[in-house]
């Protein structure tokens, strides 16, 4: 199992230093940082002097090599010169914001998803299977944006029962100033409901018909047929055999989910004005903020791998068949 | 002696779009205590169909449509799910074809075993382990304790197909009903878990009913052998007499088949044609289109199954 973890863990390595490449590379494309920095009004050779002093002509794998190098060791990705700040701290900032939008987007997902897609699987013929069924074919097929005015108008303009932009009240979760969190707070948790739930209303209907057709499938096979055969109860045959069997693809599938859900709150970010990190993006690309954006870019991909391993380490603890190939 | 089962025109019908199939025609067997019988067949005669249905576990859309099924005494075709549920895996247990596919793969060996206890006996974790423990010994299982915490990946097939007899046995059962039990394991693997089979059965007095193709295995095991063909029992009787004295033509076609019962170096008998899909059964015997003493009423008049020579039952017009 360890050397299953060590595994993973370097794949993880690779794939971000792959990913930072390529981002490096793309910074390396667009616009001239030195223009960004000095204007018009400056002599080439004052120009090619200061591109000399930030390193700008040496070859591409030595400025990558140093940027990787202060990322690492220093935790250094850069500046932001639209909040005058290290862009870490920019990110650092903004992304409590967006971790507890999916966070909570991803708890109404598993809440709702496990029992309805069971249920839709053992009776697909009952009418809540059947409304299930069609409803989530137009929570797909409606855009989260949509969504997510509609939401707003029923709930904070004519209901006028929650909130319709903002956080709300937050509290500093460790004392430090780097985490407020609004998980904590009545307010809080009231602004969290309508975005949480516009962001679910994608990958809801996804995980409902996925967990209704793994199931579908796990139970045609002979192993279901036989534990009926040795007369165990349906409770046991649908919770414990079919549902673990049920659960193996759904993990992965879910762990990649969480990680899009990281690019997807920008545009539930900007209809309910949350702070996150996706809003920041969109300030970055308004202002060409390009320092900004590569680093948004890195953490990002970063999150992404992250969530990714931990949930490959997860299923191989759930499924014996993973470890022992991971430790051959 | 009261027989221990007792199935009498049974009837098993698929309800498809196009209206209900039948996959059972007016079967009927019975078995004693301890008795060991060979349901014997090609693909889609009917034999695992037969066998499931016995238990009342025949996958959607079949259905019981006509017939009994009478054991220890009691009636069982229209039992609830619940009293059905008591029964399987309790006093009649099953072995299933593929042993690979048979057991969950997320759940260890010692887990799929005590459940299978606990969900008949009112017992202990470690009451049902050690239960588990000496069932396996008694399947010669090497090293028995550690596979208790193995996952069936780590097993092979023959060890697997063990472990599902070990499984089998855990209630004691009255009967075991064996689905082509060795089809999917390597030639010496298949007779080591047969003689096991045997072995156990004679031991243990359990009635056995092994669903197979091979006639071979049948006439090792068994002491008496329906053959099926098309939904019905075509021939009936003692294996011994059966095996060496066939009456049926389709029976003594599948004998003439089997390897080493004609002398080397000539050719091996086949049955001419295919058995027919259960959509388009002939009319009078199904199996007239292939037999070579057809004659005129095989076409029209569908042959009872009725005591013939030897003891032997069989349906056919023409002997």
């Amino acid at each position: 199992m360890i050397a299953f973890i060590i595994r993973r863990v370097l794949q993880a390595v690779v794939v971000m230093l792959v990913i930072s490449l390529v981002v490096f590379a793309i910074k390396n494309q667009f616009g001239d940082p030195v223009r960004d920095l000095v204007g018009e009004r400056v002599t080439p050779e004052e120009r090619q002097q200061i591109a000399d002093k930030m390193g700008l002509n040496d070859p591409f794998f030595v400025q990558y090599g140093r940027f990787v190098k202060n990322a690492v060791t220093q935790g250094d990705l850069g500046r932001s010169f639209l909040y005058n700040k290290p862009n870490l701290e920019v990110i650092a900032n903004h992304a409590p914001a967006t971790i507890e939008l999916v966070l909570g987007t991803a708890l109404i997902i598993i809440v709702l998803s496990l029992p309805l897609g069971v249920y839709c699987a053992l009776k697909p013929r009952s009418w809540l299977s059947r409304f299930t069924m069609s409803f989530s074919t137009l929570g797909v097929s409606m855009p989260v944006f949509l969504t997510a005015i509609l939401l707003i108008y029923l709930f904070a303009v004519h209901w006028r029962i929650l909130p319709s932009y903002g956080r709300g009240e937050t509290v500093d979760l460790f004392g430090n100033g780097i985490w407020m969190t609004g998980l904590l707070t009545v307010d809080g948790l009231k602004h969290l409901i309508l975005p949480c739930i516009s962001l679910s209303t994608l990958m809801l209907p996804l995980f409902i018909r996925l967990i209704r057709s793994e199931m579908m499938e796990v139970l045609e096979t002979e192993y279901i047929k036989y534990a009926w055969a040795k007369g165990l109860s349906p409770r046991r045959v649908w919770l414990v055999h079919a549902f673990k069997n049920t659960l193996l693809p759904v993990i992965t599938v879910f762990g990649v989910q969480i990680g899009i859900m990281f690019a997807f709150t920008l545009l539930t970010e900007l209809v309910f004005q949350w702070p996150g990190m996706g809003f920041m993006f969109l300030e970055a690309v308004n202002r060409a903020d390009l320092s900004l954006l590569i680093a948004y870019l890195v953490v990002v991909a970063a999150l992404f791998v992250v969530v990714n391993t931990v949930v490959d380490i997860l299923y191989g603890f759930i499924n014996p068949t993973v470890r022992i190939t991971g430790t051959k | 002696m009261p027989s221990l089962l007792e199935v009498r025109d049974l009837e098993v019908k698929f309800a498809l779009r196009s209206g209900n199939i039948k996959a059972i025609d007016g079967v009927s067997f019975q078995l004693d205590p301890g008795e060991r019988m060979g349901l014997v067949g090609e693909s889609g005669a009917g034999k695992s169909v037969t066998g499931f249905a016995i238990i009342n576990l025949i996958s959607k859309p079949g259905f019981i449509s006509r017939g009994s099924i009478h054991f220890e005494g009691k009636e069982i075709s229209a039992y609830s799910f619940e009293k059905m549920r008591k029964i399987r895996g309790n006093r009649i247990s099953m072995i299933f074809q593929d042993p690979m596919m048979t057991l969950n793969p997320v759940y260890t060996i010692g887990f799929q075993m005590i459940e299978t206890l606990r969900a008949h006996r009112d017992m202990s974790k470690s009451e049902a382990r050690a239960i588990a423990l000496e069932k396996l010994k008694l399947v010669q299982m090497p090293s028995p304790e550690k596979r208790l915490d193995q996952y069936p990946h780590e097993l092979s097939g023959g060890m697997r197909q063990r472990i599902i007899i070990a499984i089998s046995l855990l209630a004691d059962p009255a009967i075991i009903i064996a689905d082509e039990p060795t089809t999917a394991l390597d030639v010496t693997i298949q007779a080591e878990i047969m003689d096991l089979l045997q072995e156990l059965c004679e031991k243990q007095k359990m009635g056995l009913i092994l669903i197979t193709h091979d006639l071979g295995v049948v006439s090792q095991v068994t002491e008496k052998i329906a053959v099926m063909y098309a939904g019905k029992i075509i021939e009936y009787g003692p294996t011994e007499t059966v095996v060496h004295h066939p009456v049926h033509p389709y029976t003594i076609g599948l004998i003439g088949s089997i390897p080493g019962s004609i002398e080397p170096g000539r050719d091996l008998k086949q049955i001419p044609g295919m058995m027919p899909t259960l959509t388009n059964i002939p009319p009078g015997c199904a199996f007239n289109p292939r037999c070579e003493l057809a004659a005129d009423i095989c076409t029209r008049q569908t042959p009872v199954l009725e005591e013939k020579q030897n003891g032997i039952m069989a349906a056919c017009h023409m002997k």
